[in-house]
């Protein structure tokens, strides 16, 4: 019983990071319907910054509480910088073209952005743990656990429901929902579609790099985390369905338990268990859970 | 009759310069590395195969390590030793594998279908990881030198007849798909590309022509895959993972969807600027890659390939 | 003296001493102008920063001694550094490009096990020695026979059968082990050399478990509950870099330094970030090395000449890859050295291959001995410490040292690692 909770346990944590690390990518592809292949780069991104921020910020020995502030800045100065410069200077000119162009052109800014990291922060290990040692640990079934993932957990709840409601409640919301349904009559109804997807694309990124900045204090950052993180957000949002974030909670709860449970039970699939299930789903519900069916134009 | 003649000179030409001249030309290393460009540009010709029909994906180093692997167990577990064979185990066990996949990815499309089929050579690629005593995990496979058409070569000898080997079974896949774009299935793949709903309501099969090609695709990876293992003598699971699909995405990018032959003028061209990047500059070579990319998406769509149809019809044909 | 006697006895001082320089500089027959040396290690990836940076910088920094010594039989030494990484296709034909296009006499490096075992076919093919520099793999020597190619450092062997003997002379009353290792090829051979070793040593030791996350996870929270939960006497990990640096961290947080023993088989990475606690090896006596050792004169001059011109913290710490790759370089100017005076001019390769087998050579990590794989496998010995937090100098440093001699911790010339574990360890001089 005892072991039920502590894989429940951290089935929760791993899915709390993984829910954080592939909310920004589903959000972009549910407003803009282009899957952001830099999206692994803007999680690194985010997550050097913040991981500098805080390295340099306790050397000066302040107060450590205001660290965590820090983790949300550089999210946000990424996104900012990053979202518009790629929406608007790149991938605007390929709307009109095919999906398959779109992608390609995501992934070439990832390429380029790969380097730029490397370039700026270098190739050794960065590690900017004191957020994360400094709330210190907890018992729970037995075991101690940290205190920095449930916070990790409780972070990912609220921005899961803050997404909710904008998307239900507000007019923000109504305005995002026309577009994506809609964009031609979205225009005529006076919507400024172009600006809409500049900043959903901003909010996109600004997600990412907050994944990163968030879990940075949590391991050592080195070059090529961002694509390893691509990959496993492409499994946890194919899962949830494309574009939907209540899919992709959905998503990363079902591979964190998989994955947690996998650990203590079968650790040989350690390995498989994400990309397995990804197969399995897509295989029988190609849409994902609460992906949409989406309706073909002739 | 003039044309067609003109065309076997063509080829003629073609056949004496790479088989005969290129060789005596230039080094030994650059021979190699045509090999390999010339291989992989089988598993390109796969994902423009594909992309004709708009179809992307981003797990084709799938088939490339299936077909290296199966040469690869082969010679160890079956002690097999000529390439003839082992290269057409490699084929067989590709188009097995994609006539099985093909199966359950051929209704998908665009986004899906490209991650369906990432999905999969992620799974191959843990599977190949995972059974370390069985395929040398990470630390590979080695593969002992093959006789062909029983005849044991070694040495610079042998790396002579596996460039030559290259360029002959590359030209033969070339010419094959080209004949199979021509056929009935070939072009409707191409409506497909255009308008999938109209070729079903002309009641024409989009499901079939989707998955032959899909096979096909499959198939020439594999052949890429056995090749690679012959003539490097060392494979490891790194050939299912996702970014030697997509490098093949790429080198099909560069080379252009316009003709069969792009492939090969994409890979050669990439090998070369890849040897070359890296030595001058390894941090920021994926950075010159991605603004390649960039450059021709916005510039030069069609590929390298196009900047010879434009020369072409500059030269009023 | 007058001025004219005194200008005549520089005279006869500068005459005698460029006679002397040309003798003792007398270029030795059908020398080159110069020896290329193709240098090859991860220049970018995730194993650039822990291995392959500070080996191609102790490479530099080493070839420059060299050439101030007169270089290698006279000849000045130039490097040319090649970047690892890349596919296997790739690696192979960027050796055919030194070869056959640079035209290196020879080449070192490589620290990837697959490449390690990729390159001797090639090697052997087009007659280029190759020194292998940093990989782990036991199996290249073990497998096949390579004229051309060897290796001046001790593979896995001592890092698996040095961690089981240190773990159990700090704790002999050891119960139960786990281990936690990437899932690859050498987190399975390094677990699969500790445990056996381990139950060798000690046969009533119990393995509760084995974890293999995959290679950078980051994130490591389900398996240091199950270690919380497990209580084993000892954890055991090959985690190297970015890895080893989270998992210590995570692990150190959550107390698991407190319930069990952890020990790490290498030091791949700058040990300042590694959580203070662990037993920890460094791959041999580089990092690691008792109070004689550090008393080396070359390997004060290495330290010296790596802080010079790259800088180093202040616990005197490079990496384990760094110190193989200055091992090679010795390897084959001894080798050199010694064919050219066996065949009294400049040797062939083969004459240089032949005079590298067996030899015995010193290095800044101590004398090297190419004992086994036919005289083309070196071996080391292992020395083990624990990871302390210095506060006067503000870094980790390593105390409770223990060296162990590379016949206790490398197998005898002819057996498989494995094999000799298994029957006991027979031959071993501990």
């Amino acid at each position: 019983m005892r072991l039920l909770l502590v894989v429940a346990l951290d089935g929760l944590t791993y899915a709390s990071w993984l829910f954080l690390v592939s909310a920004g990518l589903t959000f972009t592809y549910g407003v803009l319907r282009v899957l952001n292949l830099a999206h692994g780069n803007l999680y690194a991104l985010g997550a050097y910054l913040g991981a500098t921020l805080v390295l340099r910020y306790a050397a000066t020995g302040s107060v450590p509480a205001l660290a965590y502030g820090l983790l949300f800045l550089a999210a946000v100065v990424i996104g900012l910088v990053f979202g518009p410069l790629i929406e608007r200077g790149f991938l605007r000119r390929v709307y009109s073209r095919d999906e398959e162009v779109q992608l390609l052109l995501t992934f070439s800014i990832s390429l380029i952005l790969e380097d730029v990291v490397k370039l700026v922060w270098g190739v050794n290990p960065i590690f900017a743990d004191m957020p994360y040692s400094y709330l210190g640990r907890v018992r729970l079934g037995g075991v101690n656990y940290a205190w920095y993932p449930f916070l990790l957990t409780a972070i990912a709840l609220a921005i899961g429901v803050l997404l909710w409601l904008v998307v239900t409640r507000t007019r923000l919301g109504k305005v995002l929902a026309s577009v994506i349904t809609d964009r031609e009559v979205s225009l005529t109804l006076g919507i400024n579609v172009p600006r809409v997807y500049t900043w959903a694309f901003t909010a996109g990124a600004v997600l990412a790099a907050l994944g990163g900045a968030l879990t940075a204090p949590m391991f050592s950052l080195a070059p090529g985390v961002g694509a390893e993180v691509l990959v496993t957000s492409f499994a946890v949002i194919a899962i949830g369905g494309l574009g939907s974030i209540g899919g992709a909670a959905l998503g990363a709860l079902i591979v964190g338990l998989a994955r947690s449970a996998a650990v203590y039970f079968f650790p040989e699939l350690d390995l498989f268990a994400i990309y397995l299930i990804m197969a399995l789903v897509l295989l029988f519900r190609p849409q994902g859970f609460f992906g949409e069916i989406e309706v073909r134009r002739i | 009759m003039l044309a067609r003649a003109r065309t076997a000179i063509y080829v003629a030409l073609g056949a004496l310069v790479l088989l005969v001249g290129v060789p005596l030309l230039v080094s030994g290393w650059i021979v190699f590395l045509l090999t390999v460009a010339g291989a992989k540009a089988l598993a390109v010709l796969g994902v423009v195969l594909l992309l004709r029909g708009k179809l992307l994906t981003f797990g084709h180093a799938l088939y490339y390590a299936v077909g290296a692997y199966a040469a690869g167990m082969a010679v160890k577990y079956l002690a097999v030793r000529e390439a003839l064979v082992l290269l057409t185990l490699s084929l067989l066990a590709g188009v097995a594998m994609s006539a099985f996949l093909g199966l359950l990815v051929a209704r998908y499309r665009a986004v899906y279908f490209a991650l369906l089929n990432l999905a999969f050579s992620m799974v191959l690629y843990g599977i190949l990881l995972k059974f370390y005593s069985v395929t040398g995990g990470t630390d590979g496979l080695g593969i002992a030198e093959p006789t062909l058409a029983g005849v044991r070569l070694s040495g610079s000898l042998l790396r002579l007849a596996m460039y030559e080997l290259t360029v002959v079974l590359t030209t033969l896949l070339v010419y094959f798909t080209y004949r199979f774009f021509a056929s009935p299935t070939g072009y409707t793949l191409r409506a497909i590309r255009d308008n999938e709903v109209r070729v079903e309501y002309m009641g024409v099969s989009v499901w079939r022509a989707v998955y032959v090609s899909y096979v096909i695709a499959g198939g020439l990876a594999a052949v890429a895959g056995g090749l690679i293992a012959l003539s490097v003598g060392h494979i490891t699971p790194d050939l299912a993972f996702w970014s030697q699909s997509g490098e093949f995405v790429f080198v099909a990018v560069l080379g252009g969807t316009g003709s069969m032959l792009a492939p090969a003028v994409g890979s050669v061209l990439f090998e070369f600027v890849r040897n070359y990047a890296f030595e001058l500059s390894p941090y920021t070579w994926q950075m010159t890659l991605g603004i390649v990319l960039l450059l021709i998406i916005f510039f030069l769509p069609g590929g390298v390939w196009s900047l010879t149809t434009l020369a072409w019809r500059r030269a009023g044909r | 003296m007058s001025r004219q006697s005194s200008m005549r006895c520089a005279l006869v001082a500068s005459v005698g001493l460029l006679a002397l320089h040309s003798v003792s500089a007398a270029p030795v027959a059908g020398a080159p102008s110069e020896l290329k040396v193709a240098v090859v290690a991860f220049l970018s990836g995730p194993a650039s920063g822990p291995f392959g940076i500070p080996s191609r910088n102790a490479a530099d920094v080493w070839i420059e001694k060299i050439n101030r010594e007169g270089g290698i039989g006279g000849v000045k030494v130039v490097p040319v550094f090649t970047d690892e990484a890349g596919p296997a296709d790739k690696v192979v034909t960027e050796f055919r490009r030194l070869a056959l296009d640079e035209k290196v006499s020879a080449v070192i490096g490589y620290i990837s096990s697959a490449n390690c075992l990729a390159v001797p076919p090639v090697a052997d093919e087009l007659k280029v020695l190759t020194i292998e520099s940093d990989c782990g793999t036991d199996r290249v020597f073990e497998e096949a026979k390579h004229p051309y190619v060897f290796r001046t450092h001790a593979h896995t062997v001592i890092d698996g059968v040095g961690a089981a003997r240190y773990v159990l002379s700090l704790h002999p009353e050891v119960k139960t082990i786990a281990g936690i290792n990437q899932d690859y090829a050498w987190g399975r051979d390094s677990w699969e050399v500790f445990q056996r070793s381990m139950r060798k040593l000690k046969p009533d030791v119990q393995v509760v478990d084995a974890m293999w996350p995959k290679l950078f996870a980051g994130e490591y929270s389900a398996e240091i509950s199950k270690l919380l939960v497990e209580k084993p006497t000892v954890v055991f990990t090959s985690f190297w870099g970015g890895d080893l640096v989270t998992f210590a961290g995570q692990a150190k947080a959550r107390g698991l330094f407190d319930e069990s023993v952890v020990v790490v088989n290498n030091t791949g990475s700058d040990i300042k970030d590694i959580a203070p606690g662990v037993l920890i090896g460094s791959r041999g006596p580089h990092g690691i090395v008792s109070p004689e050792m550090e008393k080396n004169p070359l390997r004060k001059e290495f330290i010296t000449l790596y802080r010079q011109k790259y800088g180093l913290a202040k616990n005197d710490y490079i990496a384990h890859g760094a110190y193989h790759f200055v091992q090679a370089l010795q390897g084959l100017r001894a080798a050199y050295e010694k064919a050219i005076k066996t065949a009294g001019r400049w040797p062939t390769t083969e004459q240089v291959a032949a005079a590298l087998e067996g030899l015995e050579f010193d290095t800044p990590s101590g004398h090297i001995v190419m004992a086994i794989g036919g005289g083309h496998q070196a071996i080391e010995p292992a020395g083990y410490a624990i990871l302390k937090f210095d506060p006067a100098l503000g870094v980790n440093v390593f105390s409770d040292i223990r060296m162990f001699p590379a016949r206790c911790v490398n197998p005898p010339d002819g057996m498989k690692s494995l094999e000799w574990i298994d029957r006991g360890f027979p031959g071993a001089q501990c």
